[in-house]
């Protein structure tokens, strides 16, 4: 169904003529597969928001960097928006409350982890007011300080919300020329940002515009696949009626705006085209660098969903405390696009969208996202979608048989790797070898896996061999710190007794000038008399 | 005459080049044996002594000069193995006395420390703070985990504790060795 799907949208887009806003990307990244959509079970209805959960669970480390540490206390009352969780550092985000009620726990409770483990939350009783308490509004962003923007960002504690949650003010610190925008959404079953742009196309123009701003950047391109025509429609007609009337209405303030512009590139529907390095690729046609950031390239990428988020941020003064998150799978009746609070345990969503009697659930897509085994589990800030798996329709996997050596998997590795060579090393362990092959630029999309006859779960081998290799320079790290201790250790004693003995013959020296001031020439007799009177002198003071 | 030349420029010859040796020899003189250095690279760095060794750079000099390479719990069998390939001796299984530890940490029962500075003394990398007759405590990030303050400790307050394990610590675990399937994400059934 799909590839039809693709050539359709595509010969429709192409036979519109396109113009100087909308074109087709030139370009295309090796591999890629096509897996079924099944986005339209989800992406018919608008987003409704869900109900407020009786509680709310927030984890204390929902991005890339340190765990944020708590400012709140159990038994406090705190508000929607209210900081609840400050970070740690620069390379930290903060939390935010998203409803009112009271703190009942700071513990460890499950969270939506593939290993299921638990991890500090802080879980608040809600009172059902959501009695909010936003930052002001910083009323003109287009004449506001660069910092005081991204003060503003790394307060209301936004992160990339497209997966890695990497958080966004260190992101836009630099100044660059050109911003992309992950649109792409490649991933099968996820429509939460397909919906967003349909719905929400001015507030994201408006956010594009403000982020162009905020990096100085002169161009600002849409990245997104040919699939979803409705979108593309949409923010067309924004950008058309922002470029022509001054309705918009940060127009009048925007005079270092009029030569910049936004354009949306259209790619075809191919898994992994959201991939940051993928969509580069298929926008510029050049690729970013082996472990380098796109910033290489002159360019800075950032998702849809965090747009909307920044606008909120600086024109509302709206915390980071909801998204929106796609729940489907056969056992879901009410498919759709939810706007979710962080926090909400994922049993209660599933209740809302009436999906309880799942067979299991997966958090994220078919493609890169992960069984979850307690639903009790809360939605985090990167939460994008939930599967609600009905019987028969995400299968367990066969048991995986031997490597034939096709080669398919080289064929559909989206950044050019050789995951059969990575397979074969990541098994025997010589993982210096898998680093020498590039493992590290392998984005685990799963594309190998999918195409894989042999059912070998490849990406599962790279994640485990990326995993050990970090964790080997970890250890060696610690072993040289340690070392580095104790060889300080050693000195320090050495030096100590060093000390002391030249303490000691100083004194010897002393004592023995003091005997021959006093004309006594017996050393040791001096020593005694010395002794005797130090010993009398002390029993006199104790009288 | 012409021997007599001959043996004259050799002679010379051998005069030049044997300064330069000898400049050479002082100029780039390699303060330590540069193969204990590398042992030493591969070694854990616990400090622990259950080699018999006081630390793990002694034990790296004594593997130099021909003791056996399985003697390092806390290295376990890869130490073992590194250690081979890297002297191209054969491998040994780890030494039957000692067995291989799970990475622990210390733990003073704050309460019960009477601060002695017994255990102060016995860390090889100063991880433990305190003062006399106040109470000590162990600085967890620092600690290897070489039990050394267990035994000194008069009142026995110390416990080594395996190090626990969170969410940022996990890994992946090995396809190979896990039959469990729960992890593998399911991209192969999307029907």
């Amino acid at each position: 169904m799909n590839t039809n799907n693709n050539s359709v949208h595509s010969t429709e887009l192409a036979g519109r003529s396109l113009d100087e806003i909308v074109y087709f990307s030139q370009h295309k990244f090796h591999g890629g597969v096509h897996p079924e959509e099944h986005k339209t079970l989800s992406n018919q209805s608008n987003i409704q928001a869900l109900a407020i959960p009786p509680e709310l669970i927030i984890p204390l480390n929902q991005h890339s960097g340190r765990q944020a540490m708590e400012v709140v206390a159990v038994g406090e009352q705190v508000k929607a928006g209210q900081l609840i969780a400050a970070a740690e550092g620069d390379l930290s985000a903060n939390i935010h409350a998203s409803s009112s009620g009271k703190v009942i726990a700071i513990e460890d409770r499950p969270i939506a982890h593939p290993s299921g483990m638990r991890d500090r939350c802080i879980v608040i009783a809600t009172d059902g007011c959501d009695e909010a308490e936003w930052l002001p509004p910083i009323e003109h962003p287009f004449k506001a300080d660069k910092q005081q923007l991204l003060r503003r960002i790394q307060e209301c504690g936004i992160v990339g919300m497209g997966g890695a949650s990497f958080p966004s003010h260190i992101k836009l610190m630099p100044e660059v020329n050109k911003l992309v925008i992950n649109a792409a959404e490649c991933e099968p079953y996820i429509t939460c940002d397909d919906r967003l742009m349909r719905e929400q196309a001015n507030t994201l123009i408006a956010g594009i515009q403000l982020v162009m701003h905020l990096l100085n950047a002169s161009e600002a391109i849409i990245g997104i696949e040919d699939n979803k025509p409705e979108a593309i429609a949409e923010l067309k007609k924004t950008i058309k009626d922002a470029q022509t009337s001054a309705s918009d209405k940060f127009a009048q303030n925007t005079s270092d705006l009029k030569n910049s512009s936004i354009k949306i590139c259209v790619v075809p529907t191919k898994y992994p085209s959201g991939g940051e390095k993928q969509l580069i690729e298929l926008i510029t046609g050049k690729q970013v660098p082996s472990q380098q950031l796109p910033l290489a390239l002159g360019l800075v990428m950032h998702n849809v969903a965090t747009i909307y988020a920044i606008y909120q941020a600086i024109t509302q003064g709206r915390p980071l405390i909801s998204r929106i998150m796609t729940i489907t799978g056969d056992a879901a009746q009410l498919k759709g696009n939810y706007l979710t609070r962080i926090g909400t345990p994922i049993s209660f969503a599933l209740q809302q969208a009436d999906a309880e009697s799942c067979d299991k659930v997966i958090m994220g897509g078919p493609m890169m996202g992960f069984e979850i085994f307690d639903t009790q589990a809360p939605v985090i800030k990167s939460s994008n979608c939930l599967i609600a798996a009905g019987k028969g329709e995400l299968k367990a996997t066969d048991a995986a048989l031997a490597c034939i050596r096709c080669g398919e998997c080289a064929d559909a590795c989206p950044a050019s790797l050789l995951p059969q060579q990575l397979y074969w090393f990541a098994r025997s362990d010589d993982l210096e070898k898998a680093e020498q092959y590039n493992l590290f630029d392998c984005i685990e999309c799963g594309a190998c896996s999918y195409v894989c006859p042999s059912d070998i779960p490849l990406v599962q081998y790279y994640r485990y061999a990326k995993n050990e290799l970090v964790q080997r320079a970890e250890e060696k790290q610690k072993a040289a710190h340690a070392r580095e201790r104790f060889e300080f250790r050693e000195y320090r004693k050495k030096r100590e007794k060093a000390e002391r003995a030249e303490r000691h013959k100083k004194a010897a020296e002393a004592r023995k000038k003091a005997a021959h001031q006093k004309g006594q020439t017996d050393e040791k007799k001096a020593t005694i008399a010395d002794a005797v009177a130090r010993a009398k002198a002390r029993k006199k003071s104790s009288d | 005459m012409s021997s007599l030349t001959a043996v004259l420029i050799l002679v010379c010859l051998a005069g030049v080049f044997g300064a330069l040796l000898g400049y050479a020899a002082i100029r780039y003189r390699v303060e330590s044996d540069p193969i204990v250095e590398q042992i030493d690279e591969i070694l854990p760095q616990t400090q622990c002594g259950q080699c018999g060794y006081p630390g793990c750079r002694p034990y790296a000099e004594a593997i130099a000069n021909g003791d056996d390479i399985n003697k390092c719990p806390p290295g376990g069998e890869a130490g073992v193995k590194a250690l081979a390939d890297l002297l191209g001796r054969d491998i040994k299984p780890l030494d039957d006395t000692l067995e291989e530890s799970q990475p622990t940490v210390a733990y003073i029962r704050e309460d019960e420390c009477i601060g002695c500075t017994k255990c102060i003394q016995a860390c090889p990398v100063d991880a433990i703070v305190g003062a006399p007759k106040l109470m000590h405590t162990v600085i967890i990030d620092e600690c290897t985990g070489c039990d050394l303050c267990v035994a000194p400790c008069p009142v026995d307050c110390i416990d080594m504790l395996p190090l626990e394990q969170d969410v940022r610590q996990w890994q992946w675990p090995n396809p190979a060795n896990d039959t469990d399937d729960d992890n593998i994400i399911p991209v192969r059934q999307v029907s």
